[in-house]
């Protein structure tokens, strides 16, 4: 081995230094300052991940492979950088309050959605498959800890426990096909795993098919992909509202962002099967989780049901493939994550004290009580469903526009229909806002919130309007961003 | 094909394996049979078995597993420098230190936390 790493290694690696770094710094003052207010902890995350966001600026438009070819930053690995930082920091600014009232200001928090972070970061960003396993590691085990952060709740105690032996289970899959795949190709490297499936006698190892199919059941896992979602509504009904908002949108969008790199860098030779694979994946993601989203009272079940259909719809994308439609699941993660989080910012507004108001009975005459917070959740609920002049829809029309481009009809048929089967259980929460009187059970008495929730509200709210009426400019970020990927360079 | 090169390693599996299972059947089929209350004991020659399989253990056992952890990763990953300390030179005290810093960092944390008070 010769020692020596040149500037180039840590330069494509600064941003996730950074946040690894400051993830221990923060846990270190939370140690040694015993007492003193987290709200500072969460100020450093924030300025922290600011201070990612602009490395990460300042890296766009490199091709910087480091440490031998396992880790990169290219555009690729930078638009998923910044998806992350946005799904981080809306995250500390809604769990601010949530913490504080239920007298769970502990630093470590703040340090875990750092370490997660990081880890999604380094999923993005990984060009081999240890690395990206790696990534995938630190993200699952500090999410884990932060599912369980309610110690005294039995539910959340559950959602970390399922969340960890089946993810563990997962893990073990995703191990097994990794291990298979360098033993039919004699590399982890996605570069060299796709130079030896040119050779024709590699290509017809059965080692490669036994290893795809459990590299596709365990991302499928770490998804929730039906038919391997049945953990998704318990853990993300258990786990604190906060960190079910980030649960629901970075880890998803991380898996997407490394199955990408996986399946197209590496494993383009095999695209044909696993198309096929995938489209009856995508095809019963949808419609499950649509169809189960309609029965839910809970809005938290009811968004955890949503986010396996919405995962279903970047599904589709991938079965696509091309440039057009990986530009789309780039897209939809950063719509999906403001539109998601920003759901969750109301319920956790309205849910200030210590009582959690995630029923939709308990939001009866709702938009006349808080008419402000009533039309931002109306206008999120729009954008879930895919209504024109919000970000779920420019979303779902890059995505379906460029199905349909390629051929694949029926697909874009099925995934039409979900969405409108979806607007029923989105606008449900409309009705009950606007046409339901309020009862002496629902919200009328909201102690004050804090400014944190209300940037956190306003600014999903401008972002969500934004990439629905101007989508332009990230979606040529993400189109520029992905052509690398589709011709393997 | 590459995994051909792990033929023999399989063949040393089912030898073992083969090897293991003839013993203990022969030792079953041959063997004199003399049970006692003792002997049908999980632990013959143990201390006394008594109570509810499953007890509730105090939770300090799994601080010190887990503290344990931390210095055996340390010593996993020392044994290799260690025995190239000379070829690595300034580079690996360097990478090394890195690594034992964000590793004591962990300890620092147990500390204050108080995981190595017992009581």
């Amino acid at each position: 081995m010769s020692p020596g790493f040149t500037q180039t290694d840590f330069l494509s690696i600064m941003p996730e230094m950074l946040i690894f770094g400051m993830g221990l710094v923060v846990l270190l003052f939370d140690l040694f300052g015993q007492g003193r207010s987290t709200r500072n902890l969460a100020y450093l995350t924030l300025l922290t991940l600011g201070a990612a966001g602009y490395l990460d600026v300042m890296l766009l438009g490199q091709f910087l492979p480091g440490f031998g070819g396992s880790v990169i930053a290219d555009d690729f690995s930078i638009a998923f950088e910044l998806v992350f930082l946005v799904v981080c920091a809306l995250t500390v600014l809604i769990s601010i309050r949530y913490l504080e009232d239920r007298g769970l200001n502990h630093g470590e928090y703040y340090a875990l959605l750092l370490f997660a972070t990081g880890g999604m970061m380094v999923m993005a960003s990984g060009r081999d498959l240890l690395m990206i396993f790696i990534g995938l590691e630190i993200l699952s085990i500090s999410s884990y800890i932060l599912c369980g952060f309610l110690q005294q709740d039995r539910r959340s105690n559950e959602s970390a426990l399922k969340y960890f032996l089946l993810g563990a289970f997962a893990t073990g899959f995703l191990l097994y096909g990794i291990m298979l795949i360098y033993g039919a190709t004699g590399s982890i490297a996605l570069q060299d795993i796709r130079a030896a499936l040119a050779d024709p006698a590699t290509f017809q190892n059965p080692y490669i098919w036994m290893g795809l199919g459990m590299l596709l059941v365990g991302w499928s896992f770490k998804i929730a992909l039906v038919p391997f979602h049945m953990w998704t509504p318990d853990v993300y009904e258990g786990a604190p509202t906060a960190v079910t908002a980030f649960l629901s949108t970075g880890p998803k969008a991380a898996c997407f962002a490394a199955l990408v790199r996986i399946l197209f860098e590496a494993l383009a030779a095999t695209r044909a099967e696993w198309q096929q694979v995938f489209w009856v994946l995508a095809a019963l993601t949808m419609t499950v989780g649509n169809v189960l989203a309609l029965h839910q009272d809970n809005i938290k079940r009811m968004l955890a049901y949503s986010s396996i259909s919405h995962a279903g719809y970047i599904l589709v994308a991938l079965v696509a493939g091309g440039e057009e439609a990986l530009a789309g699941v780039i897209f939809y993660a950063l719509a999906y994550t403001l539109m998601n989080t920003g759901a969750f910012a109301v319920l956790i507004l309205s849910s200030a004290g210590d009582r959690e108001r995630v029923n939709f009975s308990d939001y009866a005459g709702f938009g006349y009580l808080e008419p402000a917070l009533g039309a931002a959740m109306f206008v999120f609920m729009l954008s879930l469903a895919g209504i024109p002049l919000t970000a779920g829809f420019a979303g779902k029309f890059q995505i379906f526009k460029a199905v349909v481009g390629q051929g694949y009809i029926w697909l874009a048929v099925i995934g039409v229909l979900n969405s409108v089967v979806s607007i029923y259980y989105y606008l449900r929460i409309s009705v009950v806002m606007y046409m339901q009187p309020a009862t002496g059970d629902s919200i009328s008495t909201r102690p004050p919130g804090s400014v944190p929730l209300y940037v956190a509200i306003v600014g999903s709210l401008a972002g969500v309007l934004y990439l629905g009426i101007f989508p332009g400019g990230w979606l040529e970020m993400s189109l520029h961003s992905v052509s690398r990927i589709i011709t393997g360079g | 094909m590459l995994l051909e090169q792990y033929l023999p390693v399989l063949a040393l599996i089912f030898l073992a394996l083969g090897l293991g299972v003839a013993l203990t059947l022969v030792s079953i089929l041959l063997g004199p049979k003399k049970i006692t209350p003792a002997k049908k004991k999980p632990f013959e020659s143990g201390m006394p078995s008594d109570g509810a399989q499953y007890r509730r253990y105090s939770v300090r056992f799994y601080m010190v597993a887990l503290t344990f952890l931390i210095f055996d990763v340390e010593i996993v990953f020392f044994y290799p420098w260690a025995v190239k300390f000379r070829e690595l030179g300034f580079y690996g005290l360097g990478v090394m230190s890195v690594f034992f810093v964000i590793l004591t960092l962990g300890l620092v944390y147990d500390w204050k936390k108080g995981a190595l008070e017992w009581e």
